[in-house]
């Protein structure tokens, strides 16, 4: 397998560790407006992915770095295309970040509600525009012979887009009240399994909607159908199977299945733009291939070299943080971080 | 080209910003770990105390540094695209390493440190600390190497119609980046040092928490002085190193035109007409330029006239000239910044040592201004390091008006530019009103009181962990 091809691959494992860690992140913060009730509520609810959620967002970055570095040309052309919608989601990240840090530093309701809304909208913006993100890239974008972008708001927002951005948004918000389910203890944890319960119906409606759009928007199913299908057959029978856990209170299991149908979704964006990585809706011989985009052998050589080193320390150390964590928090019977 | 320009202002705009964080960031990791250490070793409570009220500074600048900085990592693909495809084989490459070793590092142990407190054994959650410190040395380090390519690139081969990588011991032995790496970490040493020292001396000045202060004074001193001398030493190879590899801008940085004599002297300020390419009434220090430049006291350097001839010769018709009084202004402001912190170090050392800094209030007034210089050193050295440079983005390779976004229109950019220049504006306000606020408040009144009571440790969960 070329190197090219490895790090295409290793660009579709960090969005994708991105998208099932910041995951949960993302719909623990939309929790704090639809599921905490009170102060310490949200401060609990918060402080469940207090420890982790800066690293989470480091995976973002590296598949960042990783794009420029191994493919200059799908990072400036994908980077300076998305102009705007990428302004927003920076904004986001933002105002988001800082938040978690300001809000318990004033003594203020005004203060801490403007940061409450801070990261209601740092949560729930980021999945959404991510959503539209990969949804556009396998849909194809006005891609011209030089490999620079022209997008109108019709190549970011249309009918396929928007699904695929809903369906970010709900299925970042059931991972993350599952993943709430899982790091609290009583009412709040009841409640977050009552909320899971609750949105699985419509976030399955999204799903659902969202492979048939991908079936009639996209060339994904021509070109890969023998993978996808099996693929998107699997995503369902694990979302019919979260049903049962949700009913009889697998918390873990449940979690497990939110983020498999997440990895699965991801799965399907690398697989569906694959040999590409840029899909022109100008001219098929505008595609970008990922030969196309790479860098060179040599320069390949030696990230090959550093990731294969350090991502398994990554990760071992990764683990071991949830490890130190792995505790249920109590709330009003410990001291609370944010 | 008003987009060349638009992207410019907001690649300065929002890197000088972050650059206002990042080294505060690396200073205070470092000294919160020194003080950390202190208590693990010591078992003096007072230590611990210290640890969290200096940590609270450091945690909300840390959140500001890391949101500012995830900008800078799209901003190149999204402002710049022609210049990362031109550079992303070779540029790129360090910023990938950077997030794989330093960026995860710095994210998780930060996490758990905060929160770790009653969770890990002693020994271990002070490990976490100086594993943030080195994280955030290791990420200049890889910034810097990344940079030091746009300077002075190494290890590369012009093929495919970009630079590629064709030698990453070159890259990474970029002789740029070994005086570049030392200078900015010093300056970021420095500038975590003199923040806990201004901040003490309002202390002892105001005679709360002497002993406290006291103590948080001698330590941050003793990283201050270092770090002046190292910043000292290295910004003097930062010269020798501009005077073979970037002539141009050591050229700028004095405002010559025409050669120097032999021995050079260097200029204390200068009247400098660029249109008419001269500069007059100089305040001369003589042999000082021969002595910067080549650590002896002959020698003469080039002047701009000279070099850009060179360079039309090679590059063909252009302007070759950086921004001269921004050089020039900048690298005077960065020098008496650097000596000013040097001898505030080594006079609050002495008074220190002869048992008299909590009475000299006149100099404990002197080390609160002491805060700001590290920061105005900071921006300045950058902006010469940047401007220059000018007109290259890549020092000899590619221009920078060449390596903008077709694709991006100036009106895209001027929404980006006002949307973060607000949102910073925003920002750097709310750091400074906490900042006061917690100033103000002292360790008394920190809202981890509970710490003078009993030790985190010693209680609950970690009890376990300990002996």
């Amino acid at each position: 397998m070329p190197l090219s091809d490895i790090w295409f691959i290793l660009i579709g494992v960090l969005f994708t560790g991105f998208i099932f860690l910041e995951g949960f992140d993302f719909g623990v913060g939309m929790s704090t407006k639809f599921l905490a009730r009170n102060d310490l509520e949200k401060r609990v609810v918060m402080n469940t992915i207090g420890p982790v959620w800066d690293a989470n967002e480091v995976w973002l970055i590296t598949a960042g770095g990783a794009m420029f570095a191994a493919f200059p040309h799908w990072y400036a052309t994908a980077f300076s295309g998305f102009y705007l919608p990428f302004v927003v989601l920076l904004l986001a990240f933002i105002i988001r970040g800082v938040a978690f840090e300001f809000r318990n530093k004033v003594d203020s309701k005004a203060w801490v509600k403007t940061w409450d809304w801070a990261v209601f909208i740092g949560s729930i913006l980021p999945p959404f525009l991510f959503g539209v993100f990969f949804t556009s890239l396998i849909r194809g974008l006005p891609i011209d012979g030089d490999m620079n972008m022209y997008a109108s708001f019709t190549d970011f927002v249309n009918v396929y887009t928007v699904i695929g951005g809903v369906t970010f948004v709900l299925l970042s918000y059931l991972h993350g009240l599952l993943f709430i389910g899982l790091k609290t203890v009583d009412e709040l944890r009841e409640r977050a399994n009552t909320a899971a319960r609750k949105v699985y119906a419509l976030t399955g409606v999204f799903l659902v909607l969202f492979i048939i759009f991908t079936y009639l928007d996209t060339d994904a199913f021509t070109d890969h159908g023998a993978i996808l299908i099996p693929l998107y057959s699997l995503a369902v029978i694990l979302y019919g199977l979260l049903f049962f856990f949700l009913k009889t209170k697998r918390e873990g299991l449940s979690f497990t299945m939110t983020g498999l149908v997440l990895i699965i979704v991801m799965a399907n964006f690398f697989i569906a733009l694959f040999p590409n990585v840029m899909i022109s809706s100008m001219d098929p011989a505008f595609n970008m291939s990922i030969a196309e985009a790479a860098s060179g052998e040599y320069s390949l050589k030696i990230m090959t070299i550093v990731a294969f080193t350090m991502v398994p320390i990554v990760l071992a150390y990764t683990i071991w943080s949830y490890y130190v964590f792995r505790k249920r928090l109590t709330g009003d019977k410990e001291h609370l971080e944010y | 080209m008003e987009e060349v320009l638009l992207a410019r202002i907001q690649f300065a705009s929002t890197t000088l910003f972050h650059f206002i964080f990042v080294p505060l960031s690396i200073g205070l990791a470092l000294i919160i770990a020194i003080m950390q250490t202190m208590y693990v070793v010591k078992k003096d409570e007072i230590y611990l105390k210290m640890t969290k009220f200096w940590s609270v500074f450091f945690l909300i600048n840390f959140a500001i540094g890391v949101v500012t900085g995830i900008i800078q990592e799209f901003q190149f693909g999204m402002n710049w695209s022609a210049y990362s495809r031109f550079v992303g084989d070779i540029f790129g490459a360090p910023l990938a390493v950077e997030a794989l070793l330093a960026f995860f590092l710095e994210s998780t142990f930060i996490g758990i440190w905060i929160f770790g407190w009653n969770k890990l054994p002693k020994k271990l959650h002070l490990a976490c600390i100086w594993l943030v410190s080195i994280g955030t040395v290791m990420s200049a380090f890889w910034i810097l190497a990344a940079n030091s390519f746009m300077q002075n690139p190494t290890g590369y081969v012009l093929q495919n119609g970009r630079a590629e990588m064709n030698d990453v011991v070159a890259v990474l032995t970029n002789e740029k980046l070994w005086v570049a790496f030392p200078h900015t970490i010093f300056g970021s040493f420095a500038t975590g040092a003199f923040f806990v020292v201004g901040v003490s001396a309002w202390y002892l000045i105001k005679k709360r928490k002497v002993d406290f202060f006291k103590k948080s004074l001698t330590i941050s001193l003793v990283v201050g002085m270092l770090s002046g001398l190292g910043i000292a030493f290295t910004g003097h190879a930062q010269a020798q190193y501009l005077m073979h590899a970037q002539p141009m801008k050591m050229a700028a940085a004095e405002a010559l035109w025409e050669d120097s004599g032999d021995p050079a002297a260097w200029t204390l300020f200068a009247k400098i007409d660029v249109e008419n390419r001269e500069t007059t009434k100089r305040i001369d220090i003589p042999y000082m330029l021969s002595y910067l430049t080549y650590s002896e006291f002959k020698g003469k350097v080039s002047g701009m006239n000279a070099l850009e001839q060179q360079m039309i010769d090679k590059h063909g018709e252009g302007e070759y000239l950086p921004p001269v009084k921004t050089t020039f202004w900048s690298f005077r402001i960065m020098v008496v910044t650097g000596g000013t912190l040097l001898g505030l170090g080594a006079m609050g050392l002495f008074l220190l040592f002869r048992k008299k800094i909590v009475e000299s209030v006149w100099f404990l007034r002197l080390l609160i201004v002491g805060i700001f210089l590290p920061f105005i050193g900071n921006s300045f050295g950058w902006i010469m390091s940047e401007m220059g440079r000018q007109p290259w983005v890549v020092n000899g390779l590619m221009k920078t008006a060449d390596g903008i976004s077709p694709n991006v229109s100036a009106g895209q950019i001027l929404f980006s530019l006002i949307s973060f220049s607000t949102i910073y504006t925003i920002l750097g306000i709310i750091m400074v009103v906490l900042f006061v606020k917690f100033i103000q408040r002292g360790p008394e009144e920190q809202p981890e009181e509970d710490v003078s009571a009993t030790d985190p440790f010693e209680t609950g969960g970690a009890g376990h962990a300990i002996k």
